[in-house]
């Protein structure tokens, strides 16, 4: 952390780096340089503000050691398979962020999805009734959202912990998934005959296509960026300095194209992957740039603030856990069109453990308040890299889950470490 | 300070069962003052305040606001007619940052949906500026951040945002080292320079003298006293505290003496 100030940074009384982040009664630092931003930065990364730099390093280290165990981890096929395991989990994630945000957990998400994707199956059998696929799938996610309804009902009506009547409800929608499953067919599989659901993981756009994705995904961030960059040179506020702006938005970038290129390679990029790119850009911008979002995030840090300030927590919250039930709907619909069928252990297995564990790898934290929707990939990301790195060693079933339980415990102490971070530089 | 009440509570009282909280209390704030409100524990200072703020009524008395009897049913009243109250827990969410919590609840949107963060931006570091609060490094930081003199500046930021007439500060100096106490009195001073009605409630009779105006007495529900300060002396405030004479002995009919 070298002190080279560029001239624009004038009049400042830059505080030394020791004086930090706890207790900063000095002059106003801006951070208009490099080298000051990089600055800051660190700063908040060492009071435990860590974003998203866990995940990246831990992604970065996980390919590091299957690609140097297994050859085929790096390949495009590989990469594609990838892609397609992911985005089932990160899609019920979207959902569990936004409940964890809140500081509440909603554990009938597993079988919530495997509700949705049973109702969609069974509306869709040829013939019996055979619904067209927009309105099979409209009743399954309306059902699904129902659940999160009655749930935050219960939940903020009659004050029961959302632990244990989410539990319930995962416990009771398992029998719902058993009874629907065997009594419409006695060897308890349905197969899905629609194409459309069926190519959501089982098609894939051409490389044409991929590439337009690619570059509407990366102009759409730099035109957001430059945006928010602009309105705020206008108003006169301090901005990022352009040169890291840039940075980010090469890395975007990069990141993109690198996928796409190396997708097309093989069969393209999945479709679901696009459906997967809206949500996570919708709920976003929810989060992010809404009042809603922003009062979710005021539930999580502070109720009763948020009360104070005439929010309708009691709303927020039901909100809340009907976008958990509605993503719960999704994600169980795209791991469905990817076995292009369900079965009796749909939604079982280690699904609830994966999507909690992908919310909470991904940097959101349990205790509420903080945390992207951006996390729900992030986090996806490293569960499916892992479960796929131990597949392709051919591990034991045994070894893989003792594993995951590793790679989760590491990120729930980062999470309760930074805490701890910011507890001791005074902050939290 | 010539100048009318803005707010007047006349002969309020409010009981809690059998308990008497407060009896024919009168009180009134002037524009550009600040009323120090003391008494010992339980005797009614917190109970005036929130019959002020519309958390629960007054039993009997009225509320007058700009000369005009008002009665107010809730905080968001209170908040319409522009009286604003800091609380003690300040109540920020610590996870949000500066310009968040400022607006929290009244967020500026463009278009209808997309927060408005810009204009959030400029016109909280306004208000801090104008209030002369220059020792936040950045209104982009988390509140979890900020030292306690930072978020009771904060709070009140937030509080007089919004063309409030009347604050009422609980407590704003407990729990505060010398220094911060030292910005948060400034603060109250700039607040009633502005013009602003400060309501002020401490137990440091030291922060009462330096910067209020007047103080009203509290004891055992009833006000006893009010002072000018510069009229008066910490002795007699103190005695007016702990032995201020009551005009009437909860649950009798005489007079005390």
């Amino acid at each position: 952390m070298t002190d080279d100030q560029t001239p624009q940074d004038d009049q400042e009384l830059i505080p030394e780096a020791e004086q930090l982040p706890a207790y900063h009664e000095e002059p106003v630092a801006k951070p208009d340089s490099v080298s000051e931003y990089m600055r800051n930065w660190w700063i908040r990364v060492r009071a435990g503000e860590l974003g998203s730099l866990p995940i990246l390093v831990g992604l970065v280290i996980i390919a590091i050691i299957f690609g140097s165990l297994n050859d085929t981890f790096f390949s495009s096929r590989n990469f594609t398979n990838l892609l397609l395991q992911m985005s089932g989990w990160a899609t019920i994630a979207i959902g569990v962020v936004f409940v964890l945000l809140i500081a509440e957990i909603d554990l009938s998400v597993a079988y919530n999805s495997a509700v949705g994707a049973v109702i969609l199956t069974l509306l869709l059998r040829p013939g019996d009734p055979g619904l067209p696929w927009p309105l099979a799938l409209l009743i399954a996610l309306f059902v699904t959202t129902s659940v999160g309804l009655v749930m935050s009902l219960i939940i903020t009506k009659a004050g029961v912990p959302s632990f244990v009547v989410t539990l319930a409800f995962n416990l009771g929608l398992s029998g719902v998934v058993l009874i629907l499953t065997t009594s419409f067919s006695t060897a308890g599989t349905v197969l899905i005959q629609d194409p459309v659901i069926k190519g959501l993981a089982g098609n894939f756009l051409t490389d044409a296509w991929g590439w337009i994705l690619a570059v509407v995904v990366v102009g759409g961030n730099a035109l957001m960026q430059l945006q928010k960059y602009r309105s705020r040179l206008a108003s006169g506020l301090p901005n990022r300095p352009i040169l890291i702006v840039i940075a980010q938005l090469v890395f975007v970038a990069i990141i993109v194209f690198g996928g796409v290129y190396v997708a097309n390679l093989d069969r393209g990029v999945p479709m679901v992957i696009l459906v997967l790119g809206i949500l996570l850009a919708f709920w976003t911008f929810i989060a992010s740039s809404t009042r809603f979002g922003r009062h979710v995030y005021a539930v999580g840090g502070n109720p009763e603030a948020a009360r104070r300030a005439g929010i309708n927590v009691d709303r927020v919250r039901i909100a809340v856990f009907m976008i958990g039930g509605l993503m719960a709907g999704v994600g169980g619909v795209i791991l469905a069109s990817r076995l292009s069928s369900v079965a009796t252990n749909t939604g079982g297995g280690n699904l609830l453990l994966n999507v909690i564990a992908a919310a909470v790898i991904g940097g959101t934290s349990l205790f509420g308040g903080s945390g992207r929707v951006m996390s729900a990939l992030l986090g996806a990301m490293v569960i499916a890299s892992v479960e796929n790195g131990m597949g392709l060693l051919g591990l034991a079933s045994g070894t893989k889950f003792v594993i995951t339980g590793m790679v989760l415990l590491a990120a729930v102490l980062v999470d309760a470490l930074s805490k701890r971070g910011k507890a001791a530089a005074g902050v939290a | 300070m010539a100048s009318e009440p803005i707010l007047t509570c006349n002969g309020v009282s409010k009981h809690f069962g059998a308990v008497q909280a407060l009896y024919k209390v009168d009180f009134e704030v002037c524009p550009g003052e600040v009323m120090a409100l003391v008494g010992d524990n339980g005797a009614g200072k917190s109970t005036l305040i929130k019959g002020i703020a519309g958390i629960y009524p007054f039993d009997e008395g009225y509320t007058a606001f700009d000369g005009e009897k008002v009665k107010i049913h809730s905080p968001r009243e209170a908040s319409a007619l522009g009286i604003e109250i800091v609380y003690q827990d300040l109540a920020l969410a610590d996870n949000l940052d500066v310009v968040a919590n400022m607006f929290l609840g009244r967020e500026e949107v463009h278009n209808g949906v997309m927060l408005n963060e810009a204009a959030m931006e400029s016109t909280a570091r306004e208000t801090l500026d104008s209030l002369a609060v220059t020792t936040l490094q950045s209104v982009r930081q988390t509140v979890a951040g900020l030292s306690g003199g930072q978020r009771q500046s904060v709070a009140v930021a937030k509080a007089v945002m919004w063309n409030s007439k009347v604050v009422i500060l609980d407590e704003p100096t407990a729990a505060l080292g010398v220094a911060q106490t030292r910005q948060v009195l400034d603060l109250v001073r700039t607040l009633a320079d502005r013009g602003l009605a400060v309501v002020i409630i401490s137990h440091n009779l030291h922060d009462i003298f330096e910067v209020a105006d007047r103080v009203t007495v509290l004891r055992l529900g009833q006000a006893v006293s009010v002072f000018r300060l510069n009229e008066t002396t910490q002795q007699e405030v103190v005695h007016a505290i702990t032995a201020g004479t009551l005009r009437h002995v909860p649950g009798m009919d005489e007079v005390a003496t």
